[in-house]
This record gives structure tokens, C-alpha cells and sequence, in this order.
């Protein structure tokens, strides 16, 4: 699985940060970012799935 | 109390969010206007003003800034073209809220590191000691208000110190908040006006003191920034610090308020959260969703149709980001407030590019607001012979919220 902020969608809510850090960063502005290169291990699918289902802009794009 | 415009008798056609009213029986009224068949509800009231109720269209709306501009957010009795002197878009009154693009870009860009959540994570500890402080105030009294002796005062304490203003002028600062956002619908008076004057002369007063005397605060900050090359001009720097004071008031108030009122009156969720207090930060994204207590206003820029309604220049539409939230196409049970909720997509903080500047601080204080009220006060109910009062206009929480205290530890 991988996932991709799209960052044209990103308003910094925030909410990926939050659930997963582990899978998303943040930048100084707030705006959220994928860590290595959006890859995510198997143990983290589920906390990937919760992520981008609070986003409130569907700014998440998850890749099976 | 009504509003100038008196009471409402039909709310279908003639609603009134400045009534006390609507924010007291906010979802019965949502109920009444969608079972009425209107998606789009609309009040001859301020000038013309819409309701839509659905989070498709309150999304839309937040995401079309050419057919909506933000040049006022507050539904006022005047349009900006009768207010003399109103600072154009897309500048606007308080940037950037107030701002549409592309200024409004680069207006928030500025402030976003100030308000990131590395910068506001570490505020955790001070918070605490915050709400400890005012629940050892309390002393060991079995009523207690929890709105009058501590929601409200969280956030101003808070956002005061941010921004360089004195802690002491607290309640100064909450009569403004009450001025700019709470009585809408009150007859426009000289007293009313001279409570306006000396809001702006506060400020322009503070602003000057930072001039002369700098320091490392969100208004030094703003009188030392640039935005394409060039020093923010007065109006830019007294009106953004005029948002953060009002925005970051409260409407956190209100949400810690809303949060301790559902905890109050649901005793299962409470001795729940705590016995399982890591259980609090996903509650509270539950309370956001379901007692948000936002709602944003935007103006019609030229007469356009919408969902088969037609929308003339300047009517004002209000942004429901709280009947949003409870819009069963995007919620299942939306309105059942469940702390297990875990797919939780609310839009209690805006949506698109006015996403709430302050979430990160509203969130922190939020949860440690929560947390804290629960630690010290494990068990508490409403005191039933006293009423919860409830906000006026478009913040909506709980004023008075007169607990009887049954646990302390």
C-alpha cells in the first residue's frame, strides 16, 4: 500500500499528523506530506486507512 | 429578547440566527426547514440572507471563492456597501479571513508557522496549569459554572499572551467578542457604536506601544513582516490582530463548553473517558463534529443561481459547518453523537482555504481542557434547578453551565 497527500487539496488540518505520524509529516506551514516515499508497512494499513478517512479535504489518495 | 427585526414566527421562511432561539434549538429548527423541502433556506432579514443545510453545498460554497467573496463573515444589519470607510476585498476588514485571492494567500501564509502544530504542541504543559489553576479556584464548592469559571477563560488567556496584550484585560476582550459576533441583531445604537470606537482605539493604542517598544509576540511579528516586498500597511496589521482576539476566543470557548455540557448530560461516556482518558482525543473530534460551533458567512459577489435558488449581489450565505456536520449523506447517524466514531471527516474547522488558522491551538486546549475537567471532576451533572443559557448569532455554545460537582480527586 502507499498513500499520497495531494497537496493542491491540503489545507493543514492537520488530522493525518495526528492519527499517523508515523506515514505523514508536516511542514513550518502545516501543510501534511507523506513520509518514505508514501510506503506504507503492512502493520500501518489500517492507522494509513484511518488517516485518510478523517481528512476533511479527501486530500489522501491511498494506492493497494 | 428578539432581534430588530422581532420575533420569528415561521422559521421555514423567515429564520433568524440572531434569535436566541435558533443556537437553544438549533437542530430542531435544521429538522423543521429540511422537512419544509428547502435544501436552501432564506430570511428577508439582513438584507437577504441564505441557509443552505447540506455539506455538498456548504463545501461548495466554501470552495468557490469567484461566485462567494469572504469581504465580511459576520451577517451584519449593514452590507459592506453601506458600512462607510469598510476596507475593500480583497483585503477586507480582517485579513485573511476577511480576504479572498490571491491576497488572501499570501496574508495567510504568514501566519501559518506561528499557528503549525510543532509551535503549539509545546503550549501542552502551560495549558494545564491553566485549567488546574481555575479548577483550584473553584475551592471545594458543589455548584460550579463551568462556562463562567472555566471554559471562557482558556482560550483568552491563551491568545492574549500570543499576541502581546494584557492578561488583565480578559474581560474586555470577551464584552468585544460579545459586541463583534453575539448581538447582531441588536438595535444599532450610540452606545453600541461608542463600544466599537474604543475597541479600535484599544488596538490602535497596543499596536503603536509595539511600535515603540518591540518584542517577541504575534504583534511584533506582524509589524516586522513583509508581504511582497513591503511592510503590511496599518489596517492589514490592526485587522489580522483583531481576528486572532476574536477568532480565538470563543469559539474554543464554546467547544470546550459544548463538550463538558454533552459530558455532563451523558454519564456513560463519561465514566468511559475517565476510566480511558486515551480515548478523549478521538471524543473530542466527535464533540467538533457534532457541537461545532462555527458557522461562516460569505457574500454573494453578482447575482448568480445556486441549486435553483437566485442569489442576488451582496445577499449574505451563511456557511453551516455544524449542519454540514450532521448531514446523514456524509455521516452515518449523524446525529447520534458516538465517541467510538472513528471515520470522522467533520468540518468544524472550515473547509478549502479558510481552513481555521487557530485548529492546532483549538484542538490542544480542547483536549486539555477535557482531560483536565475530568481528572479533577470524575463524576459532575447538570444542576437541574438553574438553566444552561446558550451563545447568540453565528458562535454557538454555552454561556452559563451550572454543574453540581459529585466527585473530586
Amino acid at each position: 500500500m502507499r498513500v499520497h497527500v495531494d497537496s493542491s487539496k491540503c489545507q493543514g488540518h492537520n488530522r493525518c499528523y495526528a492519527l499517523a505520524p508515523e506515514l505523514f509529516d508536516v511542514d513550518e506551514y502545516g501543510n501534511a506530506f507523506e513520509l518514505n516515499d508514501g510506503v506504507v508497512p503492512v502493520e500501518l494499513e489500517a492507522k494509513a486507512r484511518l488517516a485518510a478517512n478523517n481528512c476533511p479535504e479527501f486530500a489522501i489518495i491511498i494506492e493497494d | 429578547m428578539t432581534t430588530v427585526y422581532g420575533p420569528v414566527t415561521d422559521w421555514a421562511t423567515d429564520f433568524d440566527h440572531g434569535d436566541p432561539e435558533y443556537n437553544k434549538n438549533i437542530h430542531q429548527i435544521w429538522e423543521t426547514l429540511k422537512a419544509s423541502g428547502c435544501p436552501i433556506a432564506h430570511t428577508e432579514r439582513y438584507g437577504g440572507t441564505w441557509l443552505p443545510l447540506t455539506h455538498e453545498m456548504v463545501h461548495e460554497i466554501a470552495y468557490d471563492t469567484d461566485h462567494f467573496t469572504s469581504r465580511n463573515v459576520v451577517v451584519g444589519q449593514l452590507k459592506p456597501s453601506q458600512v462607510e470607510g469598510a476596507i475593500p476585498a480583497p483585503i477586507g476588514g480582517a485579513p485573511p479571513i476577511t480576504s479572498d485571492p490571491p491576497f488572501h494567500a499570501g496574508a495567510r501564509r504568514l501566519l501559518l508557522p506561528a499557528f503549525s502544530p510543532k509551535k503549539i504542541d509545546p503550549l501542552r504543559s502551560k495549558m494545564e496549569k491553566m485549567c488546574n489553576d481555575l479548577i483550584d479556584k473553584m475551592g471545594d464548592r458543589e455548584h460550579v459554572d463551568a462556562a463562567l469559571e472555566y471554559s471562557q477563560h482558556i482560550p483568552v488567556l491563551i491568545i492574549a499572551e500570543m499576541l502581546g496584550l494584557p492578561l488583565e484585560d480578559a474581560d474586555k476582550f470577551r464584552g468585544w467578542v460579545n459586541l463583534v459576533l453575539g448581538n447582531i441583531g441588536d438595535e444599532r445604537n450610540e452606545d453600541r457604536m461608542a463600544q466599537f470606537m474604543e475597541f479600535d482605539a484599544y488596538l490602535h493604542k497596543h499596536i503603536a506601544d509595539h511600535v515603540e517598544n518591540p518584542r517577541d509576540d504575534l504583534i511584533s511579528f506582524l509589524l516586522d513582516s513583509e508581504m511582497d516586498g513591503h511592510k503590511l500597511l496599518p489596517e492589514h496589521v490592526q485587522g489580522t490582530v483583531l481576528l486572532i482576539l476574536i477568532a480565538g476566543i470563543d469559539t474554543t470557548w464554546s467547544g470546550i463548553g459544548s463538550s463538558l455540557w454533552h459530558l455532563a448530560t451523558n454519564a456513560v461516556d463519561r465514566r468511559r473517558l475517565v476510566e480511558n482518558p486515551e480515548m478523549i482525543p478521538q471524543a473530542v473530534e466527535e464533540f467538533l463534529r457534532a457541537y461545532a460551533p462555527v458557522t461562516m458567512a460569505r457574500l454573494v459577489r453578482e447575482d448568480v443561481e445556486f441549486h435553483g435558488v437566485q442569489m442576488k449581489e451582496e445577499d449574505w450565505v451563511l456557511l453551516p459547518f455544524p449542519a454540514a456536520n450532521r448531514d446523514e449523506a456524509q455521516f452515518e447517524n449523524a446525529d447520534t453523537v458516538d465517541i467510538d466514531r472513528e471515520e470522522n471527516r467533520h468540518a468544524a474547522f472550515g473547509l478549502g482555504i479558510h481552513r481555521c488558522i487557530g485548529s492546532n491551538l483549538a484542538r490542544l486546549e480542547l483536549n486539555v481542557a477535557v482531560e483536565t475537567f475530568l481528572k479533577r471532576f470524575p463524576d459532575f451533572e447538570l444542576n437541574g434547578s438553574e438553566e444552561v443559557t446558550w451563545s447568540t448569532g453565528q458562535v454557538r455554545g454555552p454561556r452559563t453551565l451550572p454543574f453540581r460537582v459529585l466527585s473530586r480527586s
